[in-house]
């Protein structure tokens, strides 16, 4: 597959607007590609390329020797994707065609120090749309409307393979995937040759009290849903492993949890920071999160543990396909001998779906952010499928702020103003306590939107100020202290409710009110 | 004392003092010079309009002939007060002029809307010297480079190819954009029957009344879902939202407009064929035609002005934004 051949199938995926159809071009692309080609292909889909090096800051340097860069920043504002706009602006050069392998292979292996003149090179020797797909493939983000999830179902089509074997052996595969299409073409399946394999989690869709009326809440269990991060922990014969939720191996930042994990088995459950009985809040193992490795005094200041919900794997045995009651069964009993910094999160006691909105009402900590919903008879399943699971998260926090500035969105919001800051009064000013670009509709947005264009009254570079007339319902998560903010406040998870065109922005809440809901300083 | 200025700017639009008329004021306005029959540039309800005969039929077939109590075509250079109005074609739909005011030794060029894309649909742009050029910049960033039409055509025509039981939707604006789309297609040697939706009839009338050759035209309404198997319709974007669309075989969406060089727009509009068509000027011919004209001052309406500013300013170039309010940001 040449470099342009790869960027067509990128276009057309990209406005492809049926799943059906993306899915025809990629096992139409399988079927007419070669190895290695179609597996670094399908890698490049699915994210598992990790050409890591390449950031967007290096790009943005390098299009800055080329393009004043005030104009390249108005034009990444307009456009609203850096590898789209550097394929854009980028001067025409020669026109050349290599392969994908070749691309990809010196990509990997050319030494940080050498990758500006490399990369300086293949743009000025390559067509926009081909400049756009290298970009792409160097920076990792494709946003081509294609989730790995389709690209393994597509490939699991065109192989004719069951897709849950595919998923399951995936993540101790690695690009450019000959075994795979080898056993697409007859060979035995590949082994998870790795020990603790990450197994595809099981994930669940939101609910509220009118959906669940027509359940039976005998056929339910519930639980506490814990405001951490979702994890698999796995112990395989001596090696462990702590997985996020969608397949990323955690374990360097967790030395304290690998250490807990004296079991054979693979787990789920929630990764939390614990200190005695207590458990943290989010911003806690915030702290934790996104470390290559981790310090001795965090260690000793922010300590994990597990609180589990299943078992997928115990002793060998896989018990995907048993119930749920029985999966819990098997993990009340293992649980017993994992110690204090791993338990059970227990399951929670009603008889109606009223019961359990009371219980959802008034949970016993801080850090619980709704409850989970799981069918009794459910096995174990890959994927977010609508049914067997749910999650009825608590409600959010409401402010109602006014907005204060707009930029430009990116991705799918690009070219519409939909990057808001907005205000709460502290006196007689307004103060900005937050960002939100989503949580509105699309006609929501073409009403910000056009909003900002008419009421625009000052910029700053790419920022608009606007008339601070229009009230908008924020709605957010929690509330933390901040020292980088002016209002000493930081939400989390905020986003625009809906508007308040009935509200002057005279009758927008005060900071007092923020500053009312910030827990206790520790 | 300081010489009057030739224009200002003013909340009704451009304004010449010493003529005492708009350049394509979107209020009322007593007096009115109007470059092209974009409705955003040529509104109804002016006591006299002055244009080329093109744009003031444009004008009396969208609004009706009472669109003014006095129409003016131009002809020559006219006096007007104490200044001299002369028009100059645009080159961006039929009809469309530059207009050049000329005044106490100094000279004014107002392009309207203007493309450098030649296109059989209309006069091509004439470059006027000046001391003032007022500009659009719609696509003025430097990431808009549209390719040649013939290119996007080509593609077009490919994936007619590649799907002959789908119809073929392209979204078109109907004055100028619909009829530099049809222009483009035969140009490539496409002759089937092209079926256009009821809006955009009479206005592709007048253009073939104007001696410009479009080809079999005919009503995208007449005929059996199935007679549009392989078929080019041409329509205005709103129509690909309402129900209309649903009368032709699995459409695939295309829309012309050099707004489609960006992704996000394109898939933002639904669109499955984006089409790099474009009736403005881009950002080569944009700044290649301030170095030819070198004009000692630019003048900038409306569009990407910063984007602009910045340009001027890095070349050394005396310019400033205009601000001028009521003309669409984006519209193509």
């Amino acid at each position: 597959m040449s470099l342009s051949a790869f960027a067509t199938l990128l276009e057309r995926l990209a406005f492809t607007p049926q799943r059906l159809g993306k899915e025809r071009l990629l096992t139409t692309a399988f079927a007419e590609q070669t190895d290695p080609q179609r597996g670094l292909m399908l890698a490049a889909l699915t994210g598992d390329l990790k050409l890591r090096q390449v950031t967007p800051s290096l790009l943005r340097g390098l299009t800055e020797t080329r393009v004043d860069a005030q104009l390249f920043t108005y034009s990444y504002d307009f456009v609203g994707d850096l590898a789209e706009t550097i394929s854009l602006i980028w001067p025409e050069g020669t026109r050349s065609d290599p392969p994908l392998s070749e691309v990809v292979h010196e990509l990997a292996t050319t030494p940080k120090t050498r990758l500006p003149a490399l990369i300086t090179a293949r743009l000025d020797s390559l067509g926009p749309s081909e400049r756009y797909a290298y970009l792409k493939l160097a920076t990792g983000a494709l946003r081509v409307g294609v989730s790995a999830r389709l690209a393994r179902t597509a490939f699991a089509t065109w192989a004719n393979l069951p897709l849950p074997e595919v998923e399951e052996i995936w993540h101790a595969l690695t690009p450019p995937y000959l075994d795979l299409f080898a056993w697409a073409g007859g060979a035995p399946r590949p082994e998870a040759a790795a020990r603790a394999p990450f197994r595809p989690v099981m994930l669940s869709t939101p609910t509220d009290l009118d959906q669940l009326s027509a359940l039976d809440p005998a056929d339910y269990a519930a639980e506490w849903k814990w405001d951490g991060i979702r994890v698999q922990a796995v112990s395989d014969g001596g090696t462990r492993r702590l997985y996020s939720r969608t397949g990323e191996d955690i374990s360097p930042a967790f030395p304290d949890v690998l250490d807990l994990m004296h079991f054979d088995g693979a787990l789920d459950g929630e990764l939390l920071v614990r200190r005695g009985d207590d458990i943290a809040s989010f911003g806690d193992l915030q702290q934790r999160l996104n470390r290559k490795t981790v310090t001795p005094a965090m260690l000793r200041s922010h300590p994990a543990g597990l609180r589990l919900y299943d078992v997928l794997i115990w002793n060998g045995q896989d018990l995907r396909d048993q119930p749920y009651d029985a999966r819990r069964a098997t993990l009340t009993q293992a649980v017993a001998n994992l110690g204090p910094r791993i338990d059970l999160s227990p399951n929670l006691h009603f008889a109606t779906w009223n019961d359990l909105a009371a219980l959802r009402l008034n949970p016993p900590a801080d850090v619980i952010e709704g409850v989970m919903i799981k069918r009794r008879d459910s096995p174990y399943l890959a994927g977010r499928m609508k049914g067997p699971w749910f999650k009825w998260k608590r409600d959010p926090h409401l402010i109602d702020a006014v907005l204060m500035y707009a930029q430009r969105g990116h991705g799918k919001r690009s070219g519409f103003y939909s990057d808001f800051t907005f205000g709460v009064w502290n006196g007689d000013d307004l103060v900005p306590v937050g960002k939100a670009y989503f949580g509105f509709t699309d006609e929501e947005l073409k009403e910000l939107d056009r909003f900002v264009r008419n009421n625009t009254v000052e910029r700053f570079g790419t920022v608009r100020s606007v008339a601070r007339t229009r009230v908008v319902e924020v709605a957010f998560e929690g509330l933390n202290r901040s020292s980088r903010h002016k209002s000493g406040v930081a939400m989390r998870f905020p986003r625009i409710n809906r508007i308040r065109s009935d509200k002057p922005a005279s009758e927008a809440d005060h900071l007092s009110t923020l500053q009312a809901m910030l827990p206790p300083e520790a | 004392m300081a010489r009057p200025p030739l224009l200002i700017p003013r909340p009704e639009g451009l304004y010449c003092p010493g003529g005492d008329f708009f350049i394509d004021p979107p209020p009322p306005v007593p007096r009115a010079l109007v470059t092209h029959g974009h409705s955003d540039h040529a509104r109804p309800g002016h006591a006299a309009v002055m244009a080329t005969r093109e744009t003031l039929d444009i004008m009396a077939i969208r609004y009706g002939d009472d669109f003014t109590n006095a129409r003016q075509p131009y002809t020559d250079p006219t006096r007007i007060g104490e200044v001299t109005v002369s028009f100059h074609p645009a080159g961006h739909v039929l009809g469309s002029a530059q207009i050049a005011v000329q005044g106490s030794g100094q000279k004014i060029v107002v392009s309207g809307d203007y493309a450098r894309v030649p296109t059989p649909t209309c006069a091509p742009f004439e470059p006027v010297p000046c001391d003032i050029f007022v500009t659009e910049a719609t696509f003025a960033l430097p990431v808009f480079r549209h390719p040649p039409p013939q290119v996007e055509i080509a593609r077009l025509l490919a994936s007619v190819e590649a799907f002959p039981e789908r119809a073929h939707l392209i979204g078109a604006y109907a004055l100028g954009k619909a009829q530099r789309v049809i222009a483009a297609i035969r140009a490539s040697g496409w002759d089937a029957p092209i079926h256009i939706h009821g809006a955009l009839q009479r206005l592709c009338d007048y253009h073939v009344a104007q001696g410009i050759d479009l080809g079999d035209l005919r009503p995208a309404t007449e005929g059996k879902k199935s007679d549009f198997a392989g078929a080019i319709i041409i329509a205005p974007p709103s129509a690909f939202a309402a129900t209309w669309a649903q009368r032709f075989p699995d459409p695939v969406l295309a829309f012309a407009s050099g707004w489609m060089q960006v992704r996000a727009r394109a898939r933002q509009r639904g669109v499955e064929l984006p089409l790099i068509i474009s009736d403005h000027i881009d950002w080569p011919h944009l700044t290649a035609t301030i170095t030819e004209l070198n004009p000692s001052e630019v003048w900038i309406t409306h569009g990407r002005e910063d984007a602009l500013m910045r340009w001027c300013e890095v070349t050394q170039r005396a310019a400033k934004p205009l601000h001028l309010v009521g003309y669409e940001d984006e519209a193509e």
